[in-house]
């Protein structure tokens, strides 16, 4: 099962390498993680997208409350919860294929936020899902560049991940 | 306003800290200096940084008290790392004090600089780099906070040399908040109530017990619950001592090499009721083989990871085990009505110790066995027995009863050879007037075996138990049962002649090669020579191995036992 988890972790240096080396160390898998500060800055939040089952997954959550920089962790995936993702995509627009590209961004509600004679920058933010879905609709030959951010996400309503 | 040096040793002053073992370097020259200008810390110089971290390590196994290791930076700090791994796969409280380069020449490859958070991370418990004066004195009480605290473990504390040399104030704190580590104490009272009542509808019902009672001094709580129980007790490697072993209701301990009671009793159990253990590979063998029989757990351990890890547990109660044994005592006070047919159980186990699998074979040459037993009678079941890794480490374990916690000290997690001359240090310093045997062979005692020379210098009178094979002897007993007695290195030839040797440090040496000569010598060792280091090489039976047996990958019954080969 497919699983996000959130962690408010110190923001000291080195904690981010903690929290990766667990990972590699009991070899649970990583498919994205996210970290920056919160609005307090000696607080980082962090966000992993892992697989695994559900034993899998209660290890996973209590060997990171093991971490003594970690303060809290939770899986939003337990629960109603919004997440997001955001791309960056370089594509060759000339031709034909410059009217087709923004024609794509568009469909997507993706945003062209550079410009040159040959390329497109596109902005795209949403499920990951959709993310994929806009890449499979582009022709493979024109990407030149794909840069994802990694899940983000956050619980519904009251759900409140807080010191 | 102080140097950062001085506040490094003001700080062990505070936590009351009588030794560090250590080794001194480029980057603590400033540490060691102040060290120098007082006495109350005193100071045991090793002779290779693994010792100084193991006996740390033994220090605390010993006595509960937080050990300390202090050495410099790079090789320093790599050299402490199977120390470190050791006593984390064991969860010992220890702090490891490191230097550093100085900070402005961290990152470009100075002379003698590792990366210590890094290369340690994966072993400590926690780990800090102290970069600034004002934080030295504050790190270093979290250190001695973390490691004491929760599931023990060891801290390591990078101190680089700049810092060592700033000034600062001096305040240390009495006590310490942390928002992100709370470690639990007390157990659910639910769930204690739940475990009580499953207790009470057992039938088949079993006491195992782990290093988690040592840990947190439980085993006279222990001993209460289970006697007030009338439950058979089985112990882990790590937890021997934690119940009484001459007591009717031991049943010895459990696992690979674990007693025919003990294994089936814990694998035919309906009720077990864990305590501070964690189900490991070498307890119950094969998960999958000793989920066949349905029973109920009740799981006692302050580390809620440990729980339902390798094994479902039903009743899970987090917390320490002292604290949650107390609470269950005071329900039991009450009165506890345990099931009537625990008595037809007590029958089979009887039957089951009927069988006397830690009967062994007699020969002309000295078994290990009959060593280790007379050991127990010599030191009158009293010593402190450190052990390295491998059969005298089964043997020691299976052959002398501990009857008191704290005093059977050795390496179960990581498994690491060479760490019994310095668990005798260690030790030793926690107890000074302590009877200390090292039950060792000799592949093992040859991996730290420079610590002789520690030993001269402070008089450590360990009696060194040789269980001289000739060979690597566990390894060659999974050669000799698993790959077809193709024994592939594990032959040691060239061994030294270990009494000149033993004399060459200056300590006394004896050569035992027959087993009217075992016991004599072990009295003369322990009486006319109990302030010398005596290095006693048992010349013993090579083709003795450790029995029962669980094969790895087996189950707990599927036992290999002696008369069977």
């Amino acid at each position: 099962m497919r699983h996000i988890i959130s962690i408010l972790i110190e923001n000291e240096s080195g904690a981010l390498s903690r929290v990766a080396g667990l990972f590699s160390a009991r070899g649970y898998n990583i498919e994205s993680l996210t970290v920056a500060p919160t609005e307090d800055p000696s607080l980082s939040r962090m966000t992993i997208l892992t697989w695994g089952s559900d034993d899998v997954l209660e290890q996973i959550t209590k060997q990171l409350n093991k971490l003594v920089d970690v303060v809290k962790v939770v899986d939003l995936s337990e629960a109603p919860h919004v997440e997001r993702e955001l791309m960056l995509i370089k594509v060759r627009a000339t031709g034909k294929d410059r009217d087709e590209m923004k024609r794509m961004a568009d469909i997507f509600r993706g945003r062209i936020i550079d410009v040159t004679e040959t390329t497109y920058v596109i902005e795209l933010t949403g499920a990951s899902s959709k993310l994929d879905s806009f890449i499979a609709a582009l022709d493979g030959g024109l990407i030149l560049e794909t840069v994802r951010t990694g899940v983000c996400g956050v619980g519904r309503g009251d759900r409140i991940l807080k010191v | 306003m102080i140097s950062g040096a001085e506040i490094v040793i003001r700080c062990l002053q505070e936590e009351k800290v009588d030794c560090v073992f250590g080794y001194p370097g480029g980057s603590v020259l400033h540490i060691y200096d102040a060290l120098f200008k007082q006495d109350e810390v005193k100071h045991i110089l090793v002779r290779h940084e693994q010792a100084a971290v193991h006996a740390a390590d033994a220090y605390s196994r010993s006595s509960q008290k937080v050990g300390v290791a202090l050495v410099t930076s790079g090789p320093g700090v790599t050299n402490t790392i199977t120390g470190i791994a050791t006593a984390y796969m064991d969860s010992i409280p220890m702090v490891v004090l490191c230097g550093q380069v100085p900070t402005q020449y961290i990152g470009q490859d100075a002379f003698q600089e590792c990366d210590a958070v890094g290369i340690t991370r994966p072993c400590v418990k926690h780990n800090f780099l102290v970069k600034d004066v004002k934080d030295l004195a504050v790190t270093i009480k979290k250190a001695f906070h973390i490691a004491a605290t929760g599931r023990p473990g060891p801290v390591v504390v990078d101190i680089p040399k700049d810092v060592t040399a700033q000034m600062a104030e001096f305040d240390y704190p009495k006590s310490i908040q942390m928002r992100s580590y709370n470690p639990v104490v007390k157990g659910h009272l639910g769930q204690i109530k739940k475990a009580v009542q499953v207790l009470q509808e057992a039938k088949r019902p079993i006491i195992y017990s782990g290093g988690g009672v040592i840990l947190s001094e439980a085993s006279g709580k222990l001993t209460r619950l289970a006697r007030q129980l009338g439950f058979p007790v089985t112990s882990t490697l790590m937890g021997l001592g934690g119940y009484p072993a001459t007591d009717r209701q031991f049943v010895g301990m459990l696992g690979m090499h674990g007693t025919f009671e003990a294994n089936n009793a814990m694998h035919y159990a309906d009720v077990v009721l864990a305590i501070g253990a964690r189900f490991d590979d070498r307890v119950i063998g094969n998960p999958e083989h000793f989920g066949e029989e349905k029973r109920r757990i009740i799981h006692i351990d302050i580390d809620p990871s440990s729980i339902s890890k390798r094994v479902r547990v039903d009743v899970p109660i987090v917390g320490n085990v002292a604290d949650v044994l107390d609470e269950m005592l005071k329900l039991m006070d009450g009165g506890c009505k345990t099931d009537p047919e625990v008595a037809d159980w007590w029958k089979q186990i009887d039957e089951w110790r009927g069988r006397k699998s830690l009967a062994y074979r007699q020969s002309e040459r000295i078994m290990p066995q009959f060593v280790v037993e007379k050991l127990y009678e010599v030191t009158g079941g009293d010593a402190f027995v450190t052990s390295d890794v491998g059969q005298h480490q089964m043997f020691a374990a299976q052959y002398y009863k501990f009857d008191k916690p704290r005093r059977w000290i050795n390496s179960g997690g990581l498994g690491t050879m060479g760490v019994g001359l310095p668990y005798g240090m260690g030790v030793l310093m926690a107890n000074p007037e302590a009877q200390v045997a090292c039950i060792t062979g000799e592949g093992s005692i040859q991996m730290c075996i420079q610590e002789m020379s520690t030993c001269k210098q402070y008089g450590f009178p360990i009696k060194i138990i040789n269980l001289n094979n000739g060979m690597l002897g566990m390894v060659r007993q999974w050669q000799e049962m698993f790959y077809s007695k193709r024994y592939s290195q594990s032959y040691v030839t060239s061994l030294p002649d270990f009494v000149k040797l033993a004399e060459a440090y200056g300590h006394v040496g004896m050569r035992i090669e027959k087993p009217e000569d075992v016991e004599p010598a072990l009295r003369k060792a322990f009486t006319e020579h109990k302030d010398d280091l005596v290095f006693m090489d048992f010349i013993i039976d090579p083709t003795a191995n450790v029995f029962p047996m669980v094969a790895a990958g087996k189950g707990l019954t599927e036992m290999i036992l002696a008369e069977e080969l």
